[in-house]
């Protein structure tokens, strides 16, 4: 095993892991304020490839366009996340969780079966953006100049993230929200509007990541439950609504898928399934998570 | 005196229709009747932890699958009888939702349904990964009818198709496990599990062993799963990884949400509705998923106690204005 090879297994698995990062900290987010178990995010994830492959067909291609695509296709998916929990979810919240469970996979059937009437069942895929375009080489290992960036982004967005919810008011009231809604409530908050906002921004990471991945991977139909499994783990694994431990989760993760591949050939997802129960039995509030209230 | 609708044994009824559905004829409501009896009492035993302990399995699948890989497998590689492949795959399912259900139980509501959800992955997994015995993503195929000759020298059944006479046999242990499992719930244990749904603290504070019932309810549902999953890996002539996958286990959430858990037969009554609209829909569209989808929504905002909540719900207003 040459160093040049450990190095290519690393740099997928971090790749990967940025990915499911991005995605997952919106599962992550939701669950964390609205304290619903989002299903539907690998949808949403799924619905953001298949808009920013639109956006791109539309426009054309001219220097930034893909950006454009990405960020159009975003916003499209925050929009759609945001009607869905103001006309549909919202109703929901005083019932039993099984419901709101119930209610978000009937969304993955859905939207699904949308997909699949609005763009086929073909492989689709976007061509990476024209300044992304070469790889460096590192050791002997080649790495794509987009993976680097998405490597890039992944902390980035964090840290913008962590920024956000530490240090402005909104950020403030979205800590409380998660902490205490009914305290949050009562001291007048309009907690019904920081819902919408954090089911939007979550789309908006859901789509933001499918549509960040269609250079890298193809567009086809069933990504949506590959992705929501994985993202249920990387957020189980990190600790449920929290945001560094579902960093750390998507850390582990794709080192996990990435490595795992090598000892023990097409046990990975096995052992990630492994992973998940463990933590759940052994620290069920997950790595960096502490206990939920009620 | 009970009024007449009650005295009435409706599932004995039902059960002796059923028992005539060979001699219709036709393949197609075999076919059908034998889906149903396996799937509802797959239903039934999810609505053990569901609708009596108060439980959310988002796994339930995974015993199902170990059910039906264990006895298709002792039948097919191993020429084990029909009769022990059916208790030994029972028996597994039922160990390990032991083994499962001791970790699970120790988690409450969201944990708890993730941690089920995790371990049904793990078996669907290794179901998917382990060529060499199960098969891997190709499925277990060409599992053999049981030896149902001896059927031949009773009267009526002499000149029955397999198809026709395995249906008897399912028709005969499902019923025998809905009885099983009726008792089951009527019973002290099962007012104790209802207790601990009402209020887990409040059972915990008369003394009641909350954790150690819940378990008991978590590998008596995951035994009747592994029971209904050999019947249905024999019914349909191969097991596949899918029976143990999660989607699998959201599926039979939704018959038990739709017939209606606060009933007996509301999850049975679902599994038969769900599986004829699947064969009535999949006639005319492939977009089975979105009308699924679309009517769990109905469901879930309009009709909330599902079928039999809402007809008895209407019954009893019916009834109300009439005294009134």
């Amino acid at each position: 095993m040459s160093l040049s090879f450990l190095l290519a297994q690393s740099v997928s698995g971090l790749t990967a892991a940025m990915f499911l990062f991005i995605v997952a900290s919106g599962l992550s987010l939701i669950f964390g304020v609205l304290r619903v178990l989002n299903f539907a995010h690998g949808s949403f994830y799924m619905l953001g490839a298949y808009t920013a492959w639109q956006v791109a067909q539309w426009i054309g291609t001219f220097t930034g366009s893909f950006w454009l695509a990405v960020l159009g296709s975003a916003i499209a998916v925050a929009l759609l996340g945001g009607v869905i929990e103001r006309l549909l979810l919202r109703h929901l919240y005083g019932r039993d969780d099984l419901y709101q469970l119930l209610f978000t996979y009937a969304l993955v059937l859905i939207l699904g079966d949308v997909a699949r009437v609005l763009w086929g069942t073909q492989q689709l895929s976007v061509p990476r953006p024209a300044g992304l375009n070469g790889a460096f080489e590192v050791f002997g290992a080649v790495v794509p100049h987009y993976n680097l960036f998405i490597i890039l982004l992944g902390p980035a967005l964090a840290i913008a993230c962590w920024l956000l919810l530490s240090r402005t008011g909104t950020g403030r009231m979205i800590r409380a929200a998660a902490y205490d809604r009914e305290m949050l409530a009562a001291l007048g908050a309009d907690v019904g509007k920081l819902y919408t906002l954090m089911f939007m921004a979550g789309s908006f990471l859901a789509g933001l990541g499918g549509a960040l991945v269609t250079p890298v991977r193809s567009i086809v139909p069933g990504m949506d439950v590959d992705i929501i499994v994985e993202a249920f783990i990387v957020v189980v694994i990190g600790g449920l609504g929290s945001f560094w431990g579902t960093f750390l989760g998507a850390l582990i993760f794709g080192q996990v898928l990435a490595f795992g591949i090598l000892i023990l050939p097409g046990f990975s997802i096995f052992a990630v399934f492994a992973l998940m129960a463990l933590v759940l039995v052994v620290r069920p509030s997950g790595l960096l998570g502490r206990p939920v209230k009620g | 005196m009970q009024p007449l609708h009650r005295r009435i044994p409706w599932a004995v009824l039902v059960f002796l229709a059923a028992a005539c559905v060979p001699w219709l004829g036709s393949r197609f409501y075999t076919f059908l009747a034998t889906d149903i009896a396996i799937l509802a009492l797959f239903a039934v035993s999810l609505n053990l932890l569901l609708g009596y302990t108060g439980l959310v399995s988002f796994g339930h699948a995974a015993y199902f699958g170990i059910g039906a890989y264990t006895c298709a497998i002792l039948m097919k590689t191993y020429g084990v009888p029909f009769a022990l492949a059916l208790i030994a795959g029972t028996a597994n399912a039922a160990l390990w939702a032991l083994l499962f259900g001791a970790f699970c139980v120790r988690s409450t509501k969201i944990y708890f349904s993730m941690l089920t959800l995790a371990f049904a992955q793990i078996v669907w997994a290794v179901c998917f990964k382990w060529n060499s015995v199960t098969g891997g993503e190709q499925g277990f195929n060409n599992v053999p009818y049981p030896n149902m000759d001896w059927m031949d020298a009773l009267p009526l059944l002499g000149g029955l198709r397999a198809g026709d006479k395995f249906y008897l046999v399912v028709l005969i242990l499902t019923g025998i496990a809905f009885a099983l499992i009726k008792r089951v719930v009527g019973s002290p244990f099962g007012r104790v599990l209802t207790a601990i749904r009402e209020n887990p603290e409040r059972a915990e504070f008369i003394g009641i062993a909350v954790q150690r019932y819940q378990l008991a309810a978590f590998v008596m549902a995951g035994a009747f799963a592994g029971f209904a999953g050999a019947l249905f890996g024999i019914f349909n002539r191969g097991v596949f990884p899918d029976f143990a996958y999660w989607a699998k286990s959201a599926e039979v959430l939704i018959m038990v949400i739709l017939g209606g858990m606060g009933h007996f037969w509301g999850p049975a009554i679902g599994a038969a509705m769900l599986t004829v609209l699947n064969q009535e829909i999949n006639a005319h569209t492939v977009y089975w998923p979105f009308i699924l989808g679309s009517i769990l929504i109905v469901l879930l905002f309009a009709f909330p106690g599902g079928i039999v909540g809402t007809l008895s719900a209407g019954i009893a207003r019916v009834r109300r204005r009439r005294d009134a």
